[in-house]
């Protein structure tokens, strides 16, 4: 990609990603009054992490016209995925075995 | 003062671990869709986020507007204002406002998770400590990808593909299986999300912007619906 069009990209992303962290350590040092707006807070993070994940994971492996098999590997990974997750494992366990899992289903799917 | 850099290094170690491999899939993706390696290196150093660089990405390379990166990345990262506010009660007084803004810029969930675990108050040397190898970890692991991404075999590269999500889910499901509320956010917004994938009358709705709805109504049906304990926010 062309430095000029990378370039505002990467000052939008990087300010507003700053400021929104750097702002309520700084300048708002009191507390948030409205149990409403603290509420809607605490939820907001699991709500964009589901958001993000669903339904884009069913294509982070090539899924689309032409190579369907991959909706079957992504799947694979996300069963792992959750079932490592629900059962409280770490970031880190809970990513590889992902892979771990996608990189199995494909050996599967070659063989079949 | 030594003592306690240190003990944040040890700390920070096991996330800086994580975010190696994430953000080796990271690297991946951003010169597979056309951005140098040094592009992406540049996002991860000036950015320290796993969901925002994606979507932020993504965005890029899909050519979406200026406006629309801004808001995309103020919905996605707005839960670090709710991390920095609980964190800022919780500093001494060795955390001056200068100090404040230096740690601002590597405030993520999971370095705020530790930090916010540990008895008591924390000071600035303890969280130089605790963000110096996740920070390190974050841009070399980046760059990897980025450099040595294309000498993996395929189907290497393809399972990465999945690590970042797989770090997505390992944040949501604990609490999704502990609260029902959580739950209901979760269901609610994976539901919007489908429908504003599939349904073709939806589909002019951009997915930077879908994401920001989903999550923006999601939360708010949940604040409406199971408002926090005063102590939990």
């Amino acid at each position: 990609m062309s430095w000029q069009s990378y370039l505002p990209y990467v000052l939008v992303m990087a300010a507003v990603t700053y400021l929104i962290r750097m702002l309520p350590l700084t300048v708002l040092r009191r507390d948030i009054r409205s149990r409403f707006f603290r509420s809607f807070l605490y939820y907001v993070p699991y709500a964009v992490l589901t958001a993000m994940t669903i339904p884009d994971v069913m294509y982070c492996t090539g899924y689309g016209p032409g190579s369907e098999g991959a909706l079957w590997t992504a799947l694979c990974g996300l069963a792992v995925a959750v079932l490592l997750a629900w059962r409280g494992k770490g970031l880190l366990t809970v990513a590889v075995a992902a892979c771990a899992a996608v990189a199995a289903a494909q050996g599967v799917m070659l063989l079949l | 003062m030594k003592a306690t850099f240190l003990q944040g290094v040890r700390h920070g170690i096991p996330i800086a671990l994580g975010y190696l491999s994430v953000s080796f899939a990271f690297g991946i993706q951003a010169v597979s869709g056309g951005l140098t390696p040094l592009q992406a290196v540049l996002i991860s150093l000036t950015n320290v986020t796993s969901a925002g660089q994606l979507a932020g990405l993504n965005l890029m390379l899909q050519g979406g507007s200026l406006m629309q990166m801004a808001l995309c990345q103020l919905t996605i990262n707005l839960r670090y204002a709710l991390m920095s506010l609980s964190l800022s009660q919780r500093l001494d007084g060795t955390m001056t406002t200068l100090h404040r803004m230096l740690f601002a810029f590597c405030n993520t969930d999971e370095i705020f998770a530790v930090a916010s675990s540990q008895p008591g108050r924390v000071g600035k040397w303890y969280l130089y400590g605790l963000m110096s190898t996740p920070y390190f970890g974050w841009a070399l692991g980046t760059l990897l990808g980025a450099v040595a991404g294309t000498l993996l075999p395929a189907f290497v590269r393809t399972a990465l593909g999945i690590a970042i999500y797989g770090m997505f889910i390992a944040i949501v499901m604990p609490p999704a299986r502990e609260k029902r509320s959580v739950r209901v956010v979760v269901l609610l917004a994976a539901a919007m999300s489908l429908c504003l994938r599939y349904i073709p009358a939806l589909s002019f709705i951009g997915s930077g912007y879908a994401i920001i709805l989903c999550a923006v109504v999601a939360a708010c049906v949940g604040a409406a619906l199971f408002p926090v304990e005063e102590d939990r926010a």
